[in-house]
């Protein structure tokens, strides 16, 4: 489904991602966690086509397109979606509104008809119950004045509405105290099916608990120096990154 | 309904001519313009003007050929050469005749779809048009100011609005004659909006427009007030307007104005208010499309414990220029004040903004806030503005502060990367922007319309 190759990519002359692979394929949860400042936010970002990256080399591929071809909304209409790290608040734009517009213009480009004002609501009634958010929170402007989990939970939800292929989740559990962590790991594991994929960016192990991963990759200076399963994350968790770091500097020496 | 019509005079030959050379020594400071008091043609033939108003107009008429119009070089109109532009883009000084055939023009003009039984106050080139006008006689009465009675004249026009505080205040009141009276008696709260639909076009004898309007709301009375200038046709016209406002005890008045012209129309807008014991009043100016507008606004808030409120949303494309200067002062105590400005400027437009507010010594436990918070959209677009408040009282809240910017990057991606396009992310992000100021419009007709276009405005079509 999706298909990186060497990816390269910097923001203002500065170099972040040093030649990334990686083949994700429909059914799948990766993990990719790395320490601080190890690019992992650039390439969720890269991937849903943030403008300040620039591109330097390197390919992706998402079901057959190339990705870094397309415009931010164009991938999000292909099936790309990216839950922020830092979920923007937009005032003055009612959250339903605003997802009402963006479910419609998705649906438009796949030559769909537009939902109206009734399917809609319905479609948000039922995704509001997976979620568990509440009702009040989507009357507001979107995300302001919202707590942290409050924000998250609502990227959570508008992954729902808008049904992804490739769900991308930067660092979704930052933040979270363990019941709305719950919430929203939960509210990923049902949106799961074998024809959709999963890349979860986090620093900690502990959501890997509840969202468990295929495939864990480790991030460091750009690239992937390490991948394995989900007990590479355990291992992680126990001996923080020094050892990988050491690994790397004897394989290099 | 009541059927007053009033012939234009039309031109009358040079009866009265300048004092000259008193012209000739003023016009060394650079101040001061005193060639097109010279171009307002109509200045000749200003007398007898209305009777009961002949000190009042002469007044005016003195202060004007005495002062001349502004320059840049005054600080007041620093951003804003409204003089020169009129000078060079009018092609004619002379007051527009009344719109002739008016009736049958209107048909085809879009106006906010209200519904039955609102009020509708129109005027025609300023004058009072009562057979195109239709209102509850219970509940308002209007009357063209050409028919009011000396002392009702006396203690109205003229008395809110100082025409020696500015030019065009002074050139409108020389000018003006005739206008709308409307009272709105004590304890009556008007239901449905009062739309004062100020159709306008320029004739082949003027391009000038003198509209002037009193709004006298009694004790206790409520009431909403919808000023619209309507266009007939794109030709170059200079709207010269004065409105003041009386609203007296625990009265409830809100004024809505929508300034949405062409690109030849240049409109300076004096508007006075004087707001007494427990009484509100709430201006909400937007503005569109124009040459140029200058709008002055001042709430006087003569006594305590009365609210103030100024809002106005300003949506500038192409070399259209805004100036909006507005004045709040608090006289006593208790008195609250807020506004909120808001401007979004595109292409080579400017906008200026200039809130002054004025807290005097007995003017303890005021809260007064002001904000303008404005957008730049593209490199050549300007905004200039400047809060100024003076405070001689010691025990008061006063907040004020602008800001200056661009669409944020950050959230145009958060809404693109959901599948929304470029061009919709921008309007939802300028509409969100914009709408902060519309949601102050109580009026659902008039708040619909306003919606309406500003959307299509900010590119949208949803």
């Amino acid at each position: 489904m999706l298909s990186i190759k060497n990816l390269h990519a910097s923001i203002e002359g500065t170099p972040i991602l040093n030649g990334i692979n990686l083949e994700i394929n429909a059914g799948e949860v990766h993990a990719i966690m790395g320490p601080n400042g190890s690019g992992k936010s650039t390439l969720a970002s890269v991937l849903a086509g943030r403008e300040e990256y620039e591109v330097t080399e390197g390919e992706v591929f998402f079901k057959g397109k190339n990705l870094l071809e397309l415009s931010p909304e164009d991938r999000a209409r292909e099936g790309v979606f990216l839950a922020f790290q830092y979920p923007v608040e937009i005032p003055g734009v009612s959250s339903t509104n605003f997802l009402r517009t963006a479910v419609n213009q998705v649906r438009e480009y796949r030559g769909q008809e537009p939902l109206d004002a009734v399917k809609f609501l319905s479609l948000m009634k039922g995704k509001m119950k997976l979620v568990e958010i509440d009702q009040k929170l989507l009357s507001r402007a979107l995300n302001e004045g919202f707590s942290g989990g409050e924000k998250k939970r609502n990227e959570i939800f508008q992954m729902a509405v808008l049904e992804p292929t490739l769900s991308i989740l930067d660092e979704t559990d930052s933040g979270l105290d363990i019941d709305a962590l719950k919430v929203v790991a939960n509210g990923v594991n049902q949106l799961k099916s074998p024809d959709k994929a999963t890349i979860v960016v986090t620093h900690y192990q502990r959501l890997l608990d509840y969202i468990v991963p295929d495939f864990v990759h480790v991030l460091f200076q750009g690239k992937i120096v390490k991948s394995g399963t989900k007990s590479l994350a355990l291992e992680l968790e126990e001996k923080g990154y020094d050892w990988i770091k050491e690994e790397l500097s004897g394989t290099s020496a | 309904m009541i059927g007053l019509k009033r012939s234009y005079r039309g031109p009358q030959p040079d009866e009265h001519s300048y004092p000259s050379t008193n012209l000739q020594i003023m016009s060394i400071t650079k101040k001061k313009d005193f060639q097109l008091v010279k171009q307002f043609e109509s200045l000749r033939d200003f007398h007898p003007g209305i009777a009961g108003l002949e000190n009042l107009q002469n007044n005016a008429f003195t202060f004007l050929v005495g002062n001349g119009f502004p320059t840049t070089k005054e600080e007041e109109y620093k951003y804003t050469g409204i003089t020169k532009r009129i000078s060079e883009s009018m092609p004619d000084f002379r007051k527009s005749a009344q719109i002739s055939g008016l009736a049958q023009k209107t048909k085809t003009v879009d106006l906010p779809s209200w519904p039955e039984g609102t009020n509708i106050i129109v005027t025609n080139n300023g004058y009072f048009e009562s057979e195109l006008s239709s209102y509850d006689e219970n509940d308002i009465s209007i009357l063209p100011i050409s028919k009011l009675d000396p002392p009702t004249l006396a203690s109205s026009i003229g008395t809110i609005e100082k025409s020696e505080k500015d030019a065009f205040s002074a050139l409108n009141t020389t000018l003006f004659e005739d206008g709308l009276m409307v009272q709105i008696p004590a304890g009556k709260r008007v239901e449905s909006p009062i739309y004062l639909i100020h159709y306008i076009q320029p004739g082949n004898d003027g391009h000038c427009v003198f509209p002037r309007v009193f709004v006298n709301a009694d004790k206790n009375a409520e009431a909403s007030i919808i000023e619209m200038d309507v266009f007939l046709d794109e030709k170059p016209v200079f709207i010269n307007s004065v409105s003041e406002f009386r609203v007296h005890q625990n009265a409830h008045i809100k004024h809505y104005k929508l300034q949405d012209g062409h690109k030849s129309a240049i409109t300076v807008s004096n508007t006075s208010t004087d707001v007494h014991r427990d009484a509100t009043f709430t201006s909400v100016v937007l503005s569109l499309e124009a040459d140029m507008i200058r709008n002055n606004l001042s709430l006087n808030l003569v006594d305590g414990s009365c609210e103030g409120n100024m809002y106005g949303l300003f949506l500038l494309n192409g070399r259209t220029h805004v100036d909006n200067h507005t004045n709040v002062a608090h006289t006593q105590a208790h008195a609250v004040s807020n506004e909120l400005y808001k401007g979004i400027m595109n292409d080579h437009s400017r906008g200026v903004f200039n809130g002054k507010i004025f807290v005097y010594k007995e003017a303890q436990k005021t809260n007064a806030f002001q904000q303008n918070s404005n957008l730049l959209l593209s490199e050549n677009a300007t905004i200039n503005t400047k809060p100024q408040l003076e405070i001689w009282a010691d025990d008061v809240k006063c907040s004020h502060g602008c800001t200056t910017g661009q669409l944020d990057d950050e959230a145009l991606f958060y809404i693109r990367s959901r599948g929304i396009g470029k061009e919709a992310a921008r309007t939802l992000l300028l509409y969100a922007f914009a709408g902060e100021v519309l949601d102050y419009i109580e009026e659902e007709a008039f708040k619909k319309y306003c919606e309406k276009i500003v959307n299509e405005r900010l590119g949208g079509n949803h």
